[in-house]
């Protein structure tokens, strides 16, 4: 529980969200939107230069993507919509103004819902708009006492949706939820990949405190510079204590942007509201609005994947899944994906979810790997669970296959064929093995018998052992018992 | 007697027959520019190597395929600064453009490159395009080549003033308020301000993005029909250009005006108009009356508003378009410890003219936060309602006819102690770039020595009719046979 709990004050919070879209080219020129990597300044032309005379094409494909968002998000997408000029200057920025949107934006009024603490919240999503991102800027030092700062315009004219959030959320653990549920929905629906630490998913976040009950906003102070979830939670804990303290004490809040300092977990004011810039939007004159039929918004709408919340249920209600495994396995698209070509296959889907979750969810951690990208292919896995189901090998056997094809890949059917790893299942066959482990386990047989009911397990795991685990466990578990009768039965 | 005194057809039928090289074309060219531009100063820098290079390409292109060759091939041409020549400085006579040579060159280059135009050089302009006299040039003077104590107009002076003078034979300019037809009525040429988005803009250098249109400046109407019939054409750079048959333009000339009704707005007579200006419009309506045209008096009432809207939107587009002028890609630099602010105040003070720095003043507040609505979003309100006149206009007549601007050429340094004297130079150019509609200035005759122009202006994309119209003028006007004094070579 947040330190809200216990104050005085309830936190009014919103978030806004900064995501780059997945396209091949800029949003107004045809380099490419994938810069990371690539040598200072070598993904630019003209256009995302700022050249004089260099003029901006609209990338439809960003147009769409933002349209997508809009639409996962239950936004509206009006009929007509336009670009603007915001004005600034700044180093990163080479035309000195950033093609955004201001007054009618790509889409409004919609709403996105997210779980927390085993409450099912929804939020408002007051706009999502496009827009393009700056260039970055390299200063020799700390940026007050750099001797000089480099500028790098590859990132300069990459598409960039802005997600404006409602002021619904009520504490920082809220935040945190919002936050990685809307960045699950950008992942699924493909537009985003999620990286917050690389700078493709960026969150500002306002925050103001008010007494609960009171209907007014309190003074409202925006938070920048935060770049995990988890800087997103604390940077917010924190500014609810400060700003309690500050009213606590009979004190008043000044309007500002603060910036959070991970080396120092705290929050630090960049300017107050006097100092806050004077955009001077206009509409872009350089590119013609758009106008967007409703055919168009039904295309995009028939284009969506299934979402993330929907995709859960549906895995609850048609494979009989648990809340939590279904959670898990809907987590990324591309898990839910190998999960249904698995069963898809015949698998029972308990099954299925219990070894994608389990053993092979287990080693792709160890090897940072996803479940798609090992070389268990969905296809495979399918065939080495159907002979678990059908009690061809056993569960220890089928174990080591599937760490045998996740290291050298290959078909378990023919690995299981070749090393002769079939499952034992003769009553004769298993009573030899039986008779040759009990001389030597006479203790644990002794035992046993005594009532231990412990020692049973060791002596399964012998037989086992000496059948190179291809013995069926029930069999071998029976013919022991009936070879250790014990007296009180 | 020059060859650059002969229409581009006439050349065009020498080079073709072999008659003259494109490289003599050029040569003369070059050679005349030297022995007269001294004293009038219409060119920034000349390419003659450049120059040469196209010229021999021209003559291969005509001698494998004289009769597939554009009439345009091997014509020297002449470009005003604001239009980006790859590998060229370009500047737009500012001083933080000094130096700046752009990696690509402005599609109406490119389209007229393609068939063969002879490049001579860059020519002189109000900084950024900004001023009705060239007298805004942060590098030099340009003179009328009718009057060397008179300003050539603006912003498109050197354009103009190297037609006239017969240093190329076509040039390209711009015109965001007038500046294409203005300075092509002080020198006595033809200068087009084409419907806004016929001509792509990109590699233009802007002043207002939503006004300005580059159109061609020459001898005749039918050399501009023919460049403009080059440069047109919707360009997947330009979301604002559109895609529109030209055909008409070359394929109506010769049609006369016969039957066509021609408007005269009665606002645009109640300027303050020059006594010696008024009597050329009325004897070159009276002209077009006797070829068969029927004059009507039209109204355009948001006339009077048309100005203070035009110095809200074109400097509040300005105060944007030039921000990129930050000195620190362009202009003179900074050295020394100053902070980030300083460094660009510096720089831009010291890169841009006193004009210039005014308008990005006014449109900076225009646009500012308790101002956007008393003044941007007001005037775009009026340019809504100055383009319903028009609309209006045009449903009972087929072109609107005036004077192009008030006066003919004024002194050098007559005006520039009065910024709005200047400003009122353009009233009867500026309402056609509010509306995006098309316009042509044609020499309709003389006043006191000096040329005056007749502006035609036409429905949006309507520029066949305006050019019927200006050729009529022309033909019966005859000025491109007169010569201005400063175009003679003297021994």
């Amino acid at each position: 529980m947040s330190a809200a709990g216990e104050s005085a004050w309830e936190a009014v919070i919103g978030l806004e969200v900064h995501a780059q879209l997945l396209t091949r080219s800029k949003m107004f020129c045809s380099c490419r939107a994938d810069y990371l990597g690539l040598p200072p300044n070598s993904n630019t032309c003209p256009v995302c230069l700022g050249l004089p005379g260099s003029l901006p094409v609209i990338n439809a494909e960003g147009v769409r993507l933002t349209m997508r968002t809009a639409l996962a998000l239950n936004c509206e997408i009006p009929d007509f919509t336009k670009f603007d000029r915001k004005n600034y200057f700044y180093p990163d920025l080479p035309k000195g103004y950033q093609i955004s949107q201001y007054d009618l934006p790509l889409s409004r009024a919609g709403w996105l819902e997210f779980e927390v603490e085993g409450r099912t919240v929804r939020a408002g999503i007051t706009r999502v708009h496009l827009e393009e991102d700056t260039g970055t800027l390299h200063h020799s030092g700390e940026i007050q006492h750099a001797a000089f700062s480099l500028v790098d315009l590859n990132r300069a004219g990459v598409p960039l949706m802005e997600i404006v959030g409602e002021p619904d959320l009520r504490s920082p653990a809220e935040a945190r939820a919002y936050l990685a549920t809307l960045r699950q929905l950008l992942v699924y629906i493909g537009v985003n990949d999620g990286n917050m630490e690389e700078g493709s998913l960026r969150c500002d976040a306002n925050i103001s405190l008010r007494p609960p009950g009171q209907e007014e906003l309190g003074v409202k102070v925006e938070i920048k510079n935060m770049n995990s979830f988890r800087s997103v939670q604390r940077a917010l804990d924190f500014e609810l204590l400060r700003q309690a303290e500050v009213l606590d004490q009979g004190g008043r809040l000044i309007q500002e942007t603060r910036g959070w300092s991970e080396l120092e977990q705290r929050t630090v004011s960049q300017r107050t509201k006097e100092e806050a810039q004077e955009y001077r939007y206009f509409p872009e004159p350089d590119l013609p609005p758009l106008l967007i039929s409703r055919a168009e918004v039904e295309m995009v709408r028939s284009q969506l994947p299934e979402l993330p919340a929907a995709r859960r249920a549906r895995f609850q209600s048609q494979y009989q899944l648990a809340e939590a495994q279904a959670r898990l396995l809907t987590g990324r698209p591309g898990d839910s994906a190998y999960f249904e070509v698995v069963v898809g296959a015949g698998v029972p889907p308990q099954l299925a979810a219990n070894w994608q979750l389990g053993d092979l969810q287990g080693l792709c951690n160890a090897a940072n790997l996803e479940v798609g990208e090992s070389l268990v292919k969905a296809s495979a896995l399918a065939e080495l669970l159907k002979m678990v189901d059908a009690q061809e090998i056993t569960t220890r056997v089928a174990k080591e296959v599937l760490a045998q094809v996740f290291e050298a890949g290959g078909s378990p059917a023919e690995l299981v064929q070749s090393r002769g790893l079939s499952q034992l299942s003769d009553p004769d066959q298993i009573a030899s093995l039986v008779d040759q482990v009990l001389p030597r386990q006479a203790k644990a047989a002794a035992d046993y018998q005594a009532g231990n009911d412990r020692a049973l397990a060791a002596l399964v795991g012998a037989v086992m052992g000496l059948s190179k685990g291809r013995a069926n466990p029930e069999v071998v578990n029976r013919l022991l018992r009936e070879r250790l009768p014990r007296s009180g039965g | 007697m020059t060859l650059l005194e002969e229409p581009i057809r006439a050349l065009a039928r020498r080079l073709r027959a072999r008659e003259l090289s494109a490289v003599e074309l050029a040569q003369e060219a070059l050679g005349r520019i030297r022995a007269l531009d001294p004293a009038i100063g219409a060119y920034l820098r000349l390419t003659p190597e450049l120059a040469l290079e196209a010229a021999a390409r021209a003559d291969q292109a005509l001698a494998r395929d004289p009769a597939g060759a554009s009439p345009l091939c091997g014509i020297p041409v002449a470009y005003k600064d604001v239009l980006c020549t790859r590998g060229v400085e370009t500047t737009a006579a500012s001083q933080i453009l000094r130096g700046f040579v752009p990696p690509y060159s402005a599609t109406v280059v490119e389209r007229l490159e393609r068939l063969g135009v002879v490049p001579l050089g860059k020519l002189n302009c109000d900084e950024f395009a900004m001023g009705s006299s060239n007298e805004n040039s942060s590098y030099q003077t340009t003179r009328n080549p009718w009057d060397a104590g008179r300003v050539p107009g603006g912003s498109s002076g050197g354009s103009a003033a190297a037609v006239a003078a017969r240093i190329a034979c076509a040039t390209l300019g711009s015109d965001t308020g007038g500046s294409v037809r203005l300075p092509a009525s002080f020198c006595g040429v033809v200068g087009v301000k084409p419907t806004y988005g016929r001509v792509s803009r990109y590699g233009l250098i802007p002043f207002a993005s939503s006004l300005d249109q580059i159109g061609p400046l020459t001898k005749t109407v039918e050399d501009s029909a023919l460049v403009l019939t080059a440069i047109a054409g919707r360009d997947p750079r330009d979301s604002t250009s559109v895609e529109a048959p030209v055909e008409g333009i070359l394929g109506q000339l010769g049609a006369g005006v016969k039957g066509l009704r021609l408007g005269i707005p009665k606002e645009y007579l109640k300027v303050g108009i020059d006594p010696s200006v008024r009597s050329v419009f009325d004897q070159a309506a009276a002209t077009l009356e006797r070829l068969g045209a029927e004059l009507v008096e039209v109204t355009l009432p948001t006339t009077e508003f048309a100005l203070s809207a035009y110095y809200v939107i074109a400097p509040a587009e300005v105060s944007s378009n030039l921000a990129r002028m930050d000195g620190v890609r362009f202009g003179p630099g900074f050295e020394g410890d100053t902070s980030l602010r300083e460094a660009y105040d510096s720089a831009r003070h010291r890169g841009f003219g006193e004009e210039v720095r005014r308008r990005v003043t006014l449109g900076t507040y225009a646009l500012s936060s308790g101002y956007y609505d008393a003044f941007y979003l007001r005037a775009q309100k009026v340019r809504t309602l100055v383009a319903r006149d028009f609309e209006r206009a045009f449903t009972e007549v087929d072109a609107i006819i005036s004077p192009t601007a008030p006066t003919a050429a004024f002194e050098l340094g007559e005006r520039t102690g009065d910024p709005l004297a200047m400003y009122a130079t353009d009233i009867l150019t500026l309402p056609a770039n509010l509306a995006g509609i098309s316009g042509i200035s044609v020499p309709a005759g003389f006043a006191a020595g000096l040329p005056v122009g007749l502006q035609v202006l036409g429905p949006y994309l309507g520029e066949a009719t305006c050019f019927r119209v200006a050729q009529s003028m022309e033909e019966e006007a005859k000025v491109w046979r007169q010569l201005p004094p400063l175009s003679r070579v003297t021994a």
